[in-house]
């Protein structure tokens, strides 16, 4: 008796979380219709926003803090990025705009990977100066996130110290837009017109996107350290008994977190065609509109809410100010707070 | 004569300081909320003292601002009436604000009211900004009425303002020190340091976080009135997060959290160093680095020092019969 109920029961909130997903997936169609160009520009940039999520999720599930210096680990990644590209490869001779369709050029897919390993030493050596030591010492998980507040605002500062505080011009080449027209025949008679455009640097950005989600599903699912991470984070201390190595795996969390958020601080610079010392800080909310959204801890839930907040956040501005993205995010989080605390995916009530 | 009204000018802000970490020593201190947007209730505050007591600005010069809240010449208080119900009107603000977004976050996980708080401070900040027949966009707000400006002379207003702050900080501080020391004060404690054990003697974790959060941010709300007034001059830009929330947050930090004395030094000294560093020479008084430097403090107070100058006194056996 008592396990029939505790299926049913499981079975009933997986139809709650499949019927949520379908009511948004139909309300996404409603609204694609409505405005083709801005979901698809929406899903693209939003990957990147979920890109930024899945670290901040994957803190959150091994080592249990809200991670707020996440959107300002992106700054540092768009600004190393930008010093590669301005400064250290013109004085070695790699220049150039305009690779193929895009805007950037060649040295952008050369310094993507120097970023991720300068963010992930950074993101490293911030974990053993500082959040271990607190760690070890059992301090308090929201005064954990406080000091990452204090890492957000040192590593803003010291940003501004090095570049100043103003927005700053990437190197880059116009490019028109992609343009898809088409039409779907209506049965009533009548015809769809659509009409969508794309800037090519936003493909980019998605397929990106599509590589790195695809990676960490074959890192978490396929081998051991990824397996050990998924252990960890269900339980880190039965995690501990069958012998993993969980010091590892907070290195694996901090490194995986750091490379994404670098790649997709990077990113939404280039979509954007300009650095700001404030551009990550500003990213948090729709992130944490995200994970909240997917469910703390589950990185495909951070994916799916990172999605869905870009294409609310660009299709907002058909009827809002496109200055009320941020607030627009800010406001999904909150219904999804009283409507459904635990997100699309989570397993419980937080 | 000039050092005394520099110093005026100087404890004016610092005492308006005193009562953002006053107010977050409620959230943080007392109950262990952790609120970083203090930003959002300094602004709503400072608003809705300069809507209620500002004369409209001439139409040429703003034609999308109509608000105006020229409910100062309509309803014939006199303005230092006025700013007594300007006071009043941002605590009932930012207290309602707190109360809606705290009745959506306080059942849930401890992280969520932080990001809700942070939410809070960037959606008022751009409704201000956005909404010019509200509040004149990224233009501001001047000419905010002086309180009491009728009786000394322009150069001794700093003065006066200096004591009607004091003034405000003590009373809330008396007020804060009472609620604190209160039974309600002790639950509230006994939530922050363990919220099961509170429920389970019987008290509602839920409605004392919230009615801890409702006061903290109406003081909050108080603190922006007073700058509304003291500088008459309020645009989106006064609050950005360095300025209205971190800086305070090291302020609470460095001089205790948990003990509101300590809140108060923490004000006046960090404010003391952050306007002292003006007459640095300029190769080092860098705005970044200060940026940097408030960062910095506060990860090494909370990790060398965590409970400031003057903590929390340790209550065990205190209070016994």
């Amino acid at each position: 008796m008592i396990g029939q109920g505790i299926g049913v029961r499981a079975r009933s909130a997986a139809l709650g979380e499949w019927g949520w997903a379908g009511a948004l997936a139909l309300l996404c169609v409603v609204v694609f219709v409505a405005a083709p160009s801005k979901v698809v520009n929406g899903i693209l940039l939003g990957s990147m926003i979920a890109l930024g999520a899945i670290g901040i999720t994957l803190i959150y599930s091994i080592l249990r803090f809200a991670h707020i210096a996440h959107g300002d680990y992106m700054t540092l990644g768009a600004y190393i990025s930008f010093f590669l590209l301005t400064v250290v490869f013109p004085a070695i001779g790699i220049v150039g705009t305009g690779f193929g369709p895009f805007t950037f050029g060649y040295p952008l897919l050369i310094a993507l990977p120097i970023t991720v390993v300068v963010c992930c030493a950074f993101a490293l050596a911030i974990d053993n100066s500082v959040y271990q030591r607190l760690r070890e010492r059992g301090t308090g998980l929201i005064t954990i996130a406080m000091v990452s507040l204090g890492i957000a605002i040192a590593l803003r500062g010291a940003i501004q110290m090095l570049w100043g505080t103003g927005p700053i011009r990437l190197p880059r080449e116009t490019r028109s837009f992609y343009h898809i027209d088409f039409e779907i025949a209506l049965p009533t008679g009548g015809a769809l017109p659509f009409d969508i455009r794309v800037p090519p640097d936003n493909i980019f950005l998605g397929l990106t996107a599509v590589v790195l989600v695809g990676a960490l599903y074959l890192f978490l699912n396929r081998t051991r350290t990824g397996k050990a991470m998924r252990a960890t984070a269900d339980n880190i201390d039965l995690a501990r008994i069958t012998g993993i190595d969980t010091t590892r795996i907070v290195h694996w969390t901090w490194a995986i977190a750091a490379a994404y958020a670098a790649i997709a601080g990077t990113l939404i610079a280039v979509a954007r065609a300009q650095l700001h010392p404030n551009a990550g800080w500003a990213t948090l909310i729709p992130m944490f509109a995200a994970v909240l959204l997917g469910g703390i801890g589950k990185p495909w839930g951070a994916l799916v809410g990172g999605l869905l907040i870009g294409v609310s956040m660009e299709v907002s501005t058909e009827w809002v100010s496109p200055a009320y993205k941020p607030a627009v995010s800010f406001a999904i989080m909150l219904v999804v707070l009283l409507v459904r605390p635990r997100g699309l995916f989570g397993d419980r009530d937080a | 004569m000039d050092i005394i009204y520099f110093l005026a000018g100087f404890g004016i802000l610092a005492g308006i300081y005193g009562v953002f970490t006053l107010g977050l020593n409620v959230h943080w201190g007392y109950t262990g909320l952790f609120n970083i947007g203090v930003a959002g209730f300094f602004a709503l505050g400072a608003y809705t003292a300069a809507l209620l007591t500002t004369a409209p600005p001439s139409p040429e010069l703003f034609e999308d601002f109509v608000f105006g809240g020229n409910l100062a010449n309509t309803l014939q208080l006199g303005i230092d009436l006025w700013f007594f119900v300007a006071l009043a009107c941002a605590a009932i603000v930012s207290g309602v604000v707190a109360l809606v977004v705290g009745a959506i976050t306080l059942r849930l996980r401890d992280d969520y009211l932080a990001i809700s708080t942070l939410g809070i401070a960037e959606s008022v900040r751009l409704m201000f900004l956005n909404e010019k027949w509200l509040a004149n966009g990224s233009r501001g707000l001047s000419d905010i009425p002086k309180f009491l400006g009728d009786f000394v002379t322009p150069k001794q207003y700093d003065l006066l303002y200096f004591a009607v702050v004091i003034i405000v900080l003590a009373a809330l501080y008396f007020v804060i020190q009472r609620a604190i020391n209160s039974p309600w004060g002790r639950v509230l404690r006994a939530i922050r340091e363990d919220e099961e054990a509170t429920a389970a003697a019987g008290k509602n974790v839920f409605r004392f976080k919230l009615q801890a959060f409702i006061l903290g941010a109406a003081v909050m709300g108080i603190g922006g009135a007073l700058y509304a007034h003291g500088f008459r001059y309020v645009d989106p830009m006064v609050f950005d997060p360095l300025l209205a929330t971190f800086i305070v947050w090291v302020m609470l930090m460095v001089g205790g959290s948990g003990n509101n004395l300590g809140a108060l030094m923490g004000a006046f000294i960090v404010w003391g160093i952050w306007s002292g560093t003006q007459f640095l020479p300029p190769e080092i008084n860098n705005p970044n680095l200060r940026f940097f430097l408030i960062g910095f403090l506060l990860v090494l107070v909370i990790m060398l020092r965590p409970n400031g100058m003057i903590g929390e006194r340790r209550r065990v056996s205190e209070g016994g019969t």
